[in-house]
């Protein structure tokens, strides 16, 4: 009896270097994502060792953290972000690799276009210069994140050096209450486990909530298995992930979409199948969930207040506690739903697809932010989700609410681009990590999934979007 | 790859848990096309009391006079002792460089986040993992002890503190003898060329669409 983690390893399993169960292994990649900040020193490396890409049908390219979510006609005016962007393009061209530019309507971050085009497709193994590579094992991957030797190492070989995870089995039963999205699960379980309680492990996600879930949910919440420690975070394949994929400009069409299907349907656990851990999570006691602090870990629930460190024992923590209270400029006990941010900020490869934009298009349709609010910006994960949120007219609904609407990339998620918090600034962010100086230096950073986002904007502070919608 | 074998320096404390990569190298220092340079930046905007943008001159940057890093005894330091889950976030290998181009070796912590801690063997920067307990009595060690120094040898895989103390530590045997020689992995891996063409054939048999 194996798991779907079981099952993905084996699959992909080229050598094993040690006859230990737990030694280093070969494992062969199947779908190589790339962009434009983690890979020019890879290419670099290829070439002076004079070497080529094993397989150029297994890449797929694209510039998401430096591009300008404005103003694209005119080019990238940061001189440095366009050298980089600009070693992509001719790395790509010079090599053959398949790159959508930033003008191409099928550009965006670089984990929503894998699955939106069906390049990653189920049982796939998945990486990408980039952490949040874990989005991709909402179908079923085996989906992590590599440092730039090892995608140098991709590149050359088609193979990764790695080490077997333990298996952790997160199951989510019941029925997630109105208004509660994947974000809130990912929190939740985040605030259980902490940023390290993954570390070592590849997570399931299963239960019937996550059975309930969209393909766009299920990304947002394999997305954030980074966040709590696990590098990789998956889910079996369901009609919801077939349906998802039919279609799609890169998946198979005709007798070898049967045949795929067929493989794919096996891409579960075995009923059984042993987990080195098992968590419980209730659906039904899940509430929205707002960051207070300055790591994914610290959060409370939106009827919740700022912990208060001089009621932690442990050393290290209350430490840690007082300074990410000080970087937020909080004090202790204040009450979530008084917190008032400056800034929101709806996109990332957390919550950037259609259905995110939906979500929050219903909070605020009909209704304006609050004159407190200094920006608030809607940044699709896409060209092709922008281009189906305009088809649904909820462009105008954003702008009528008087968000901005901008050109897809990663923006304000890490603040590459010129779209950033000034020092002190509190925004509240449907991106995943809150961590010090990540949307700015000295930006103040509250995760929270988009309809909480786009409630906090109407209101001008955070509130329960239960009550409201 | 650099060779490690032993690496006997000055040990510098950062008292911190869960120390992210945004920490250790900002984003805007993740612009450049290089491999190298990264170390005037690293814990960037700890360690200067301006905000840092690539180019900048860092000797003519003011310095946070409380950083641990910028203490007088601090300086030279090869070893970085730290707290629980250090280098979670992001997958930037810049981390590690900028941590390796500053001037450490080593880094000891109860725990590293999985792909930080992958990405150290990859350049030779050694990430060693001792129990908390042991990490504690270091950090009390090195804040009572001006000049504070371990030998670390990769060989006898054992941390060795002033007083003759021994902390051994696991590593896995493949990346010990790829540290030890320096080896280029990639070239290791190209070794296998025939049994990855091999696996490729046979992959593409049972899932032919993955090669269409």
């Amino acid at each position: 009896m194996q798991t779907l983690y079981d099952k993905l390893w084996q699959g992909h399993l080229v050598h094993e270097e040690s006859d230990k169960p737990d030694g280093m292994a070969l494992l062969y990649i199947d779908r190589h994502l790339v962009h434009e900040v983690t890979s020019p020193q890879a290419f670099e490396g290829l070439k002076l060792a004079g070497r080529k890409p094993w397989r150029l049908d297994s890449i797929l390219a694209v510039a998401d953290h430096n591009v300008p979510t404005t103003g694209r006609s005119h080019g990238i005016s940061d001189p440095t972000s366009r050298l980089q962007v600009d070693t992509l393009d001719q790395n790509c061209e010079e090599l053959g690799i398949t790159e959508f530019r930033m003008n191409d309507l099928r550009q965006g971050i670089v984990h929503v276009i894998g699955p939106e085009q069906g390049a990653t497709l189920p049982g796939m193994t998945v990486v990408c210069g980039d952490s949040h590579t874990s989005t991709h094992g909402a179908f079923a991957c085996l989906a992590f994140g590599i440092g730039t030797s090892e995608v140098e190492h991709v590149l050359a070989t088609q193979c990764l050096l790695l080490k077997k995870a333990k298996a952790m089995q997160i199951l989510v039963e019941g029925e997630l209450g109105h208004g509660i999205t994947a974000k809130d699960i990912a929190l939740a379980i985040i605030g259980k486990i902490g940023t390290a309680g993954g570390t070592g492990y590849a997570i399931e996600f299963a239960g019937s909530a996550i059975r309930a879930l969209s393909m766009e949910g299920r990304m947002t919440l394999c997305n954030m298995a980074i966040e709590a420690g696990a590098r990789a975070g998956m889910i079996a394949v369901d009609d919801t992930t077939i349906e998802y994929i039919k279609g799609r400009p890169f998946a198979p069409r005709g007798a070898l979409w049967d045949q795929a299907v067929t493989y794919w349907r096996k891409l579960k656990s075995d009923p059984g199948a042993a987990f080195d851990q098992i968590l419980r999570l209730d659906a039904a006691q899940v509430k929205p969930q707002v960051t207070w602090g300055t790591s994914p870990e610290m959060v409370t629930t939106i009827d919740g207040r700022v912990p208060d460190p001089s009621q932690i024992t442990d050393a290290v923590k209350r430490h840690d506690m007082e300074h990410a209270l000080k970087y937020m400029g909080l004090a202790p006990n204040t009450p979530i739903s008084e917190i008032h941010p400056d800034k929101i900020f709806i996109g990332s490869c957390t919550n950037s697809r259609i259905e995110d934009l939906r979500a929050a298009a219903d909070v605020v349709k009909g209704k304006h932010i609050a004159s407190t609010i200094k920006l608030a910006m809607v940044v699709p994960g896409s060209g092709l989700v922008k281009h189906q949120a305009e088809l649904e007219g909820l462009d105008k609904i954003f702008l009528a609410a008087g968000f901005e609407w901008r050109e897809p990339g990663c923006s304000m998620c890490l603040a590459m681009n010129d779209d950033r918090l000034a020092s002190g600034e509190r925004c509240a962010s449907t991106s995943n990590r809150n961590f010090e100086g990540r949307q700015g230096p000295g930006g103040r950073t509250h995760l929270v999934s988009p309809a909480m986002a786009a409630a906090a904007a109407v209101a001008g502070h955070f509130v329960d979007v239960r009550e409201i919608y | 790859m650099e060779k490690f074998h032993s690496c006997e320096g000055l040990v510098a404390p950062l008292d911190r848990a869960n120390v992210d990569t945004d920490a250790i190298i900002p984003k805007q220092f993740l612009k450049s096309i290089k491999r190298s340079g990264f170390g005037q930046n690293l814990f960037d905007e700890w360690r200067y009391l301006d905000h840092g943008e690539p180019g900048m001159d860092a000797a003519r940057r003011k310095l946070n006079p409380d950083f641990i890093l910028n203490l007088p005894r601090y300086h030279g330091a090869q070893i970085l002792l730290a707290r629980a889950n250090f280098g979670c976030g992001s997958s930037r290998e810049h981390a590690p460089w900028a941590l390796q181009d500053y001037g450490f070796r080593v880094i000891v912590a109860p725990s590293f986040a999985d792909i930080f801690f992958n990405n150290c063997f990859k350049i030779g920067l050694l990430p060693i993992v001792l129990e908390a307990g042991n990490v504690d009595q270091l950090f009390r060690e090195v804040h009572a002890t001006d000049g504070y120094r371990l030998v670390v040898d990769l060989g006898d895989q054992s941390v060795t503190a002033p007083a003759g103390e021994s902390f051994l530590f696991d590593i896995d045997p493949f990346r010990k003898n790829s540290l030890l020689n320096g080896l280029d992995e990639i070239g290791l891996t190209l070794q296998h060329s025939e049994r990855i063409k091999a696996f490729e054939e046979k992959h593409r048999a049972v899932q032919p669409w993955l090669f269409a």
